[in-house]
């Protein structure tokens, strides 16, 4: 029992590496989309201290609106401008009609009005869009399609050419956002925002402003997210369980960092999908469903606030 | 006029403390046992009685338990589904092993098994607040539903794997499974939630209950003061999962009936349950039937009251609608009272108190 839990596994990764390169690298490729889902997240939290539970929804909806709108004869590149449409909408309609209104209340009166907002997404977007999966324009938007296969350590390593496009656009947008983040003006009232309100607001930065811009920048994300994802697989609402996956992702790497969001997202992508293939027979397989929630919690156990997170300070 | 405290002189410190020091109040709660005892049952149709009051009764103590944790303690949960299914697979069992045990004494037995795995689970609490906890305690949610569904000892391995309800006599009346009527497992139910809730508000006004608020108003405050707060927080857990673990019980035994609903304890389930506390008002517990009043009746009617008025829907443009209703009207009330709907109640009855003449 002992030697099937702790050397095993280690054995058989020793036994035939290329497999274990290929699974690191599928993990990674998940990484890389919790860690998008999670970067929507953190954006929002950061900027307003509002925990989005509508962020996996966004990433739907905002797939859904670009494949709807191509089914209906729109050219995929002014789809996704006019996707992106969408989403200023639905950032400035979500700053008025919600969180406005709603300023000052307790954390978890927030969180659930976003929870409110899920559902109305998910109604809005099957009402409009109809509930059935549907097909992510891959080809028209010029994203690279088939596979790749390297010869190394005395195997083969498949490699789907969207997912190395997933991991060079990934790379590009948070490279663009800390760009953005460093060097222009509304990053900086962003970065002022986030450090704090009152003294934002105390040198004229518009909160009310700040907060639809943030949404609509996790908008933005959600649609990159959403095209990635659902070139892998189906446009759909079941896609909602990997909105949960991002919640470990952000307690590992803390709510309110960037870099953590990318360093957890890889962490759990590689840690689940190892622990799935090489553990997961032990137990009867559909471990990844909650080892994630395992590794986030081992490591909260060692630093309450995840790994990149801001201190808790507690005052009395 | 009706509501009105004055004359009532409180001459011993019992009195002072009860849970229901107005007399209005105490005729009000006896008018509400009456009509839930005997009005509804002699006018309702089996259909309602099945269809809203039986499930009404189930997420109210669902959510009375979530609200032991939530709102008096302050500790977020989202387990709460995974909770109730610890209790629906261990009455389960217990009633497997022990047939001969009335099905009542094992759906209460339930809750120890739910309050044990809860408290286990409880465990992080002293080390990580706020959403953190919330999503810590996702992992149970996860992982037990993961247990439900793989390890077949727990569903007697049935090839449906799924509960699949027993049909139990109390006293030649068939309490469970498909031979009992809704009038039968309504009264029991109703027995049920009267007697937890009793309990419940005693515990809650108590030693204990106290030093629930001081955790959550404070947690290092308390602590100074003498509170510990591992116990605190753990029995806070442990009531907290039995309350659930009953309402699933009662729940998959009472309500549900056969075994179709195998994905019944649920993520969504652990959040609609959450919604009801928040909504009914958090750290209350007339909330908690307010707001499982509203959470379960709103589908409900759109279900079939919009059919009735004409307003034809087809399934799936229903269950659209109703999404966006339900969402809808979650962050209206969410923005009209985020206080919940007990802080309407108080509103109303401080209007009523001072009703003709306001100051």
């Amino acid at each position: 029992m002992l030697y099937n839990v702790l050397i095993d596994p280690f054995v058989q990764m020793g036994a035939a590496p290329d497999l274990f390169v290929q699974t690191i690298w599928e993990g990674l490729v998940a990484g890389v989309l919790y860690a998008l889902i999670a970067l929507g997240f953190v954006l929002i939290f950061k900027a307003s201290g509002v925990f989005n539970f509508a962020q996996g929804m966004m990433v739907v909806f905002a797939a859904l609106t670009l494949v709807g709108l191509h089914e209906k004869g729109v050219p995929a590149w002014i789809a996704v401008l006019l996707t992106l449409g969408v989403m200023a909408i639905l950032a400035i309609a979500v700053e008025r009609i919600v969180l406005r209104p709603l300023v000052n209340q307790p954390d978890i009166i927030l969180f659930m009005a976003t929870f409110g907002l899920t559902f109305i997404i998910i109604g809005l977007g099957e009402f409009i869009f109809g509930g059935e999966p549907k097909q992510m324009i891959a080809t028209e938007l010029g994203l690279p399609q088939g596979t790749m296969r390297f010869d190394i350590l005395g195997g083969k390593v498949i490699i789907q050419k969207i997912d190395v496009a997933a991991a060079v656009i990934a790379s590009l947008m948070i490279a663009a956002l800390a760009l953005f983040f460093q060097y222009t003006r509304i990053g900086r009232a962003l970065r002022a925002v986030a450090d704090s309100h009152k003294a934002a607001l105390s040198v004229g930065i518009s909160l009310n402003q700040i907060w639809a811009i943030v949404w609509f920048a996790a908008g933005i994300v959600a649609l990159i997210t959403g095209i990635m994802w659902g070139a892998r697989s189906d446009v759909s609402f079941a896609l909602q369980v990997i909105a949960l996956k991002a919640l470990p992702v952000l307690i590992l790497g803390g709510f309110t960092s960037i870099p953590g969001a990318i360093v957890g997202g890889l962490i759990i992508g590689i840690g689940e999908k190892l622990a799935e293939f090489y553990w997961g027979p032990l137990v009867g397989g559909g471990i990844e469903n909650w080892v994630a929630y395992v590794i986030a919690l081992v490591f909260l156990m060692v630093r309450p606030q995840g790994l990149f997170g801001d201190k808790i300070i507690e005052r009395i | 006029m009706l509501y009105r405290e004055s004359g009532q002189f409180k001459k011993t410190y019992s009195a002072d403390m009860q849970v229901f020091p107005l007399r209005e109040d105490r005729v009000g709660i006896a008018i509400i046992l009456f009509i839930a005892a005997v009005v509804i049952p002699l006018t309702g149709s089996n259909f309602f009685i099945s269809t809203v009051m039986i499930p009404f009764l189930v997420f109210a103590l669902a959510a009375m338990g979530l609200n032991i944790v939530t709102g008096y303690t302050g500790l977020i949960s989202l387990g709460t589904g995974a909770f109730m299914g610890v209790g629906a697979y261990a009455c389960y069992k217990l009633t497997t092993y022990f047939p001969g045990v009335p099905i009542v004494i094992w759906i209460l037995a339930s809750g120890i098994f739910s309050a044990a795995i809860g408290a286990l689970f409880g465990l992080p609490s002293l080390r990580i607040k706020g959403f953190y906890l919330a999503v810590a305690t996702l992992a149970a949610q996860f992982f037990l539903e993961w247990c439900f569904v793989r390890i077949p000892w727990l569903f007697n391995y049935n090839a449906s794997g799924a509960i699949e309800v027993p049909t139990r006599w109390i006293a030649g009346v068939p309490v469970t499974g498909p031979t009992a009527t809704p009038m039968t497992r309504y009264y029991v139910i109703l027995g049920i939630v009267v007697l937890m809730t009793w309990v419940a508000s005693n515990i809650l006004h108590g030693r204990i209950g106290r030093s629930f608020m001081a955790v959550r108003d404070m947690d290092i405050a308390a602590e100074l003061m003498g509170i510990r707060l591992l116990p605190t927080k753990l029995l806070a857990f442990a009531m907290s999962s039995f309350y659930c673990g009953v309402a699933g019980a009662t729940m998959m035994f009472l309500w549900y009936g056969g075994g179709e609903a195998s994905d019944a304890f649920n993520i969504n389930q652990s959040f609609i349950i959450l919604f009801m506390v928040i909504i009914g008002g958090l750290g209350s517990l007339i909330g908690c039937f307010f707001g499982a009043a509203l959470l379960h009746i709103i589908p409900v009617m759109l279900k079939f009251g919009l059919p009735a008025i004409g307003i034809p829907l087809a399934g799936a443009t229903a269950e659209h609608i109703n999404h966006l209703l339900v969402g809808g009207l979650i962050i209206l009330f969410l923005i009209v009272e985020p206080h919940g709907l007990a802080r309407l109640w108080q509103i109303t009855k401080q209007k009523l108190r001072t009703w003709p003449f306001p100051y």
